[in-house]
């Protein structure tokens, strides 16, 4: 099966510091693959790589056929391929629920507004909010406004979802939400990269489970090999102390 | 020993009735003195009789402050302008010169004032003057604009309120062309109006406009081009090209550095001699585009504000949408932005509005300019305080109704809970 994502030896440094340092990783169609590791190991650095939100300045990224480079071109049609949600949820406060899910539709991919409406409509019940879509983001809860950001990552069509810590700034009650939004995309058939620390949720979908420190890859492996017997000293510690 | 008690619940039945009367009665010994120029307490050594309001109001302040008395009015009364001595202080002395200073305020603006005539003899009164306003009224409305010709600017701004009027009552789906008209084809049409020389129209040489309808013309021009260019310069101050970005911090410093009087004078003096024999760009087209350009370099710092106050998730949010730099500043970065900083921008047009007179520099006479040159005519010296009063009175006006404006917007445009 050809690969949808690519990456050779990327690194990348702020300043000095590097974070990301050779890494390699490939992702098929469909595939799941949750990232884990300690605060500060690059994991979210790595997947904005991956839509261009930080460019890496070593290695080459590949993704859907299309090399990251410097063009801006490349990076719009990637963008609009790659759909992001965010640990904050970064809804457009000054929107409605429904003209946040709209506004990319019409205006990158020039759909029609009623189009983008049905599309849109079709999303927000699909993530189950679409009695509130009329509301702005300010009038809705936590759990309910990352819903509204998964839909309107998923109005643009995406090949690829790309999810940075979608829970962490959520209360407990609303984790559960959300997570069974992103179980019910997984279980659709999305390629999905995903940072949390949701281990319950990494074992129930995921193909794949990566495990970075200090900005590398230190453990690859299929799920249920990774639980049951990582192979690094470093991934036994750290699934130690969260499990 | 009993009138000596702290003020309590328990003797408010004797303290608030006192404490009231004897209020009522400084507060009434001051009215009396102020309006009718009788002194209640004359009876009494002067040095008394003069603090004695004072005294008197300070008494009864003192016997009605009782805590948690169960009057919700008298609570409230304590709590805001009573709450110890030295705020009963204040109130009573608040209270006395407001008093004192209506008098010679109405005395002075109406009831001494001369409205009747027509030349600085008919004012014998001791107030002010009106006739002064009446008979310049016309200058002040238009500057040197022929009289004979006047029905332009009036015609000129009626179709501007009708306009906007109109626009207010109109459904959302035309309200857009009303905007597109307002920006993009009335200024132009405006100004073709009222300076003529074509269409039959005879031709008006922008040297004689002036008066309010200069202010209104210069105003509106400055506002409607300064607030694009502010923004695009904002932008620039912001862009990761270096060419860019450094153009426009040179340009909004070097404007942001100069006093407008400098700028205007420059426009008008200097400017034409860098250009070739023969062009000629008329002074109130330089005017313009000096105190247009002079606006936008702070209008730019305002709006820079704005965008730096949002979270960087917004551009994120919106670059992972696929967006292009412009559509992302359009659609999600500044409406946001601009939205945060009506204050600002409001603050910024109002005091563009008020940097108007200072084109007098230039020889262009504008409300202010026109009553300069009205009180220095021999027949109406010593006619600065009506001018200005009145002038005054104009300018506060507008900048009100543009402040109340911005706030209605303001409220308008919330959508937070």
């Amino acid at each position: 099966m050809g690969k949808i994502i690519e990456l050779k030896k990327v690194n990348k440094w702020f300043d000095k510091f590097q974070v990301l340092k050779d890494i390699d990783l490939e992702v098929a169609p469909q595939e799941k693959i949750v990232i884990c590791g300690p605060s500060g190991s690059g994991k979210s650095t790595l997947i904005r790589c991956i839509n261009r939100l930080e460019e890496h300045q070593e290695g080459n990224i590949v993704v859907d056929g299309t090399e990251l480079s410097e063009s801006t071109k490349n990076i719009e049609k990637i963008r609009a391929e790659v759909g992001m949600v965010f640990q904050q949820f970064n809804l457009f406060p000054h929107l409605s629920i429904l003209d946040n899910c709209t506004l990319a539709p019409i205006w990158v991919k020039k759909l029609p507004k009623k189009e983008a409406e049905e599309l849109a409509m079709k999303n927000l019940t699909r993530v189950q909010i679409d009695d509130q879509a009329l509301k702005f983001p300010g009038q809705l809860s936590g759990g309910q406004q990352q819903r509204a950001a998964i839909a309107r990552a998923l109005c643009m069509e995406p090949k690829i979802m790309l999810f940075d810590e979608p829970t962490s700034a959520l209360d407990p009650e609303m984790i559960k939400e959300v997570l069974d939004v992103m179980v019910d995309l997984a279980k659709g058939g999305m390629t999905m990269i995903v940072v949390t620390h949701e281990m319950g949720f990494a074992k129930e979908v995921a193909d794949y489970m990566i495990f970075m420190d200090e900005g590398k890859i230190v453990e690859k492996a299929k799920t249920k090999e990774f639980f049951e017997n990582p192979k690094s000293d470093r991934t036994k510690l750290f699934l130690s102390q969260i499990l | 020993m009993n009138l000596i008690a702290k003020p309590s619940k328990e003797n408010f039945k004797t303290y608030v009735p006192i404490g009231l009367f004897l209020i009522s009665l400084s507060i009434l010994d001051v009215f009396v003195n102020a309006f009718f120029n009788f002194n209640l307490m004359a009876f009494l050594p002067s040095q008394l009789s003069y603090f004695l309001p004072l005294i008197l109001g300070f008494i009864g302040f003192y016997l009605i402050r009782i805590e948690f008395s169960g009057v919700h009015s008298l609570d409230i009364l304590n709590k805001n302008i009573n709450s110890n001595n030295f705020n009963a202080l204040l109130t009573l002395l608040t209270i006395f010169i407001i008093i004192k200073s209506i008098p010679p305020m109405l005395d002075w603006f109406i009831l001494e004032a001369n409205f009747i005539g027509n030349s600085k003899d008919d004012c014998t009164g001791d107030g002010a003057c009106w006739v002064f306003i009446k008979v310049w009224f016309n200058r002040f409305m238009y500057g040197l604009y022929p009289d004979a010709e006047q029905w332009r600017i009036n015609t000129a701004f009626l179709i501007l309120f009708a306009v906007v009027g109109v626009s207010f009552f109109v459904s959302e789906k035309f309200k857009k062309y009303f905007v597109l008209f307002l920006v993009f084809v009335f200024p132009f049409l405006g100004i073709k109006l009222i300076s003529g020389g074509s269409f039959g129209l005879e031709y008006v040489e922008s040297a004689a406009w002036g008066g309010l309808s200069l202010t209104f013309i210069i105003s509106a021009f400055a506002i409607l081009f300064c607030f694009p260019i502010g923004v695009i310069l904002a932008l620039g101050r912001r862009s990761s090209l270096p060419a860019i970005k450094y153009i426009s911090i040179g340009f909004i410093e070097l404007w942001r550095g100069v006093p407008l009087i400098t700028v205007l004078f420059m426009s008008a003096v200097m400017f034409p001699m860098f250009l070739p024999d023969g062009t000629f760009i008329d002074k109130l087209i330089r005017v313009l585009i000096a105190i247009t350009l002079f606006e936008a370099a702070y209008m730019a710092e305002v709006v820079r504000g704005g965008l730096q106050a949002l979270p960087k998730g917004q551009y994120e949010a919106a670059k992972s949408l696929g967006m292009g730099y412009w559509r992302m500043n359009a659609l999600i970065i500044l409406p946001q932005a601009l939205k945060l900083v009506i204050p600002g921008i409001a603050n910024t047009l109002l005091a563009l509005v008020k940097d108007t007179p200072l084109i007098f520099v230039v020889g262009l006479m504008e409300l202010a300019g026109m009553i300069g040159l009205a009180k220095t005519n021999p027949k109406w010296l010593g006619m600065a305080m009506e001018g200005y009063v009145f002038a005054g009175l104009v300018f506060w006006i507008i900048c009100y109704a543009m402040s109340r404006y911005s706030q209605n917007l303001e409220k308008k445009l919330s959508t937070e809970r």
